[in-house]
């Protein structure tokens, strides 16, 4: 019961992973760059969530709609001022200005907030779940957790294969050039990524705090962190490799911790993702890299 | 064969006001396209210099040249992948200065690559749809959550884009990956997404790259085919001297970034500047 109890753990622990990690994938898929401000995007969503709630007495669900609303806001506020006029300079120039505004959103947080941890106040108030006459006890949050990753990928993969702008999304992904000369307003659909992977880091965010309750301006680099080992494991620029990726980085990282070494458990989940990546250079799901002749 | 090519040799090509000729049909209709004194530097390089064209409304003409005569950049100066640094470009009668490539695609402008660059990872039908992607009118709600409206719209652009692949017989082929097509195939299918933009005019850049003589001679029909049937002007780059010289009314011979001739096909054959160009100047004695 112990093993089950640990493996419903590091599944919710890893859909948080997933959630974040479909941010990084995507914008790398559809703008080829690397956005390390994404972890912090979720720490001003948690932040957000945390004020709605606290301070203004919003309801749970409204907060999170809140924290949803400004983050994807803020997301495509960040690509416009700092990643659009950058669209044509290197790669290298676009990752230091990603990490800047990492810090950058890091002490403005410290600025409005304070260096202080808040607590997170207790916003998913789910009985727990009883299973086998009370030998697995499943706490609220990681049931809401769960399902909300699997609303999340079943509603993405719709939109990234039904819709319009998820066509888009995969033709600017392949070829941007071609894209664009077929009428595709590239600038668009990579504002529209970065709105999306803003919005679920909120969730990530939201959930992250409800079940981790301590919240301070580094809360997201951590989860930011993995959650691009996540999305590297499973295959960077694959939206079901990001899925996997995140949440076998989730179970492992529980059960390394349940099993083998507390303090060793994170160490245990680079450790797999470097072996993954001798194996299979591209990841899990990644495609493998065409030399152009 | 040989009633594509009589066809179109019979074509009077009339002078236009300024050095240009057009097909007689399109006399007093608005151009498609016309360029003025258009140009681009590389670095104090002229890839194209005074380049002057205008192409009538159900004109094909082409654009023939020796290797690096500048007219792949030609082709990217009319869909505004490069700013040109002199002249303008007028896609019909409206100025592209300052224009995006997707607002210029907007304004009618369509071109296949010559190295393919399909979305190869998509089907056959959904290429062809990209091309139809700006009339989608469905909210992402609706297509989401598949709302009638969804369905509806979605019926109408399957049935376009089928009707759109049966010009190349393609339907069967609908559901394969574009990336696993053969090169041919592949070809064809770039010209059917341009198509699918709904532009006026097509820019073909070496569609018979790569095919057997019996592909080139099928093209060439479907070329005229696809003129006729969408009233639309196209302009091709190719070095397959029959294909060029069977279907295109007007062409125009580019030499290091500029026209060195313009002209019908029988003209050109016989000009000695465009023998000079590709053959080198015959020894004197």
């Amino acid at each position: 019961m112990a093993f089950l109890s640990n493996l419903v753990n590091g599944i919710s622990l890893g859909s948080i992973y997933a959630m974040i990690a479909l941010g990084y994938t995507m914008v790398y898929g559809i703008a080829k760059m690397l956005n390390f401000a994404h972890g912090d995007v979720i720490m001003v969503g948690a932040y957000l969530a945390f004020c709605a709630a606290q301070y203004w007495g919003l309801p749970p669900l409204v907060s999170l709609l809140v924290a949803m609303a400004a983050c994807t806001v803020l997301g495509m506020t960040i690509e416009k001022l700092a990643y659009a006029p950058l669209r044509q300079a290197t790669s290298l120039a676009v990752l230091i200005t990603a990490i800047g505004m990492s810090y950058l959103l890091q002490n403005l947080a410290l600025l409005i907030w304070g260096a202080n941890p808040k607590v997170f106040p207790d916003l998913i108030s789910l009985d727990s779940l009883h299973l086998f006459g009370g030998e697995l006890v499943i706490k609220g949050a990681t049931v809401v957790t769960i399902a909300a990753n699997i609303v999340i990928m079943v509603v993405l993969t719709l939109f990234i294969n039904r819709t319009k702008m998820g066509k888009a999304m995969r033709c600017v992904s392949e070829d941007r050039g071609a894209a664009e000369l077929m009428g595709i307003n590239v600038n668009r659909t990579i504002s529209m990524t970065f709105a999306i992977g803003s919005c679920l880091a909120a969730v990530a965010g939201f959930l992250l705090c409800s079940s981790y309750p301590m919240l301070q301006p580094t809360t997201g680099s951590m989860p930011g962190i993995k959650a691009f080992t996540a999305a590297v494991f499973g295959g960077i620029g694959s939206i079901p490799g990001a899925m996997i990726g995140g949440i076998l980085l989730g179970v492992i990282e529980i059960l390394g911790k349940a099993y083998v070494s507390t303090e060793l458990g994170d160490a245990i989940v680079f450790a797999v993702l470097i072996i993954v990546l001798l194996v299979r250079p591209t990841g899990l799901l990644g495609k493998p890299m065409r030399e152009k002749v | 064969m040989s009633e594509v090519k009589k066809r179109h040799s019979d074509t009077r090509m009339v002078p236009y006001p300024s050095q240009a000729i057009v097909p007689e049909r399109d006399l007093n209709r608005q151009p498609v396209l016309e360029t003025r004194h258009l140009g681009i530097e590389f670095g104090g390089l002229k890839a194209v210099d005074d380049f002057n064209m205008i192409i009538g409304r159900t004109e094909i003409a082409g654009l023939i040249g020796p290797n690096g005569a500048g007219k792949t950049t030609v082709f990217n100066l009319l869909t505004k992948v490069y700013e040109p640094t002199t002249g303008t470009v007028l896609i019909n009668g409206r100025d592209t200065k300052g224009l995006s490539i997707v607002q210029t695609a907007h304004l009618g402008v369509a071109r296949t690559f010559q190295n393919i660059r399909l979305f190869s990872q998509m089907s056959v039908e959904e290429n062809v749809r990209i091309g139809l992607h700006n009339q989608i009118k469905y909210s992402m709600l609706s297509g989401v959550l598949r709302l009638p409206s969804y369905w509806k719209q979605e019926r109408r652009q399957h049935e376009e884009a089928m009707e759109l692949l049966s010009i190349f017989d393609m339907q069967d082929l609908a559901d394969v990956r574009a990336g696993s097509l053969p090169y041919g195939a592949q070809r064809r299918l770039e010209i059917l997404r341009a198509l699918a933009t709904n532009p006026s005019l097509l820019l073909l850049d070496e569609p018979a790259a790569g095919m057997n003589p019996h592909e080139t001679e099928e093209l060439m029909e479907n070329i005229a085919k696809i003129r006729d049937r969408f009233q639309i002007a196209i302009l091709l780059i190719e070095h397959d001297m029959s294909l060029v010289m069977g279907v295109c009314e007007g062409i125009c011979v580019l030499n290091f970034g500029r026209i060195i001739a313009k002209g019908t096909a029988d003209e050109i054959q016989r000009n000695p500047v465009v023998i000079e160009a590709y053959l080198g100047k015959r020894k004197e004695g």
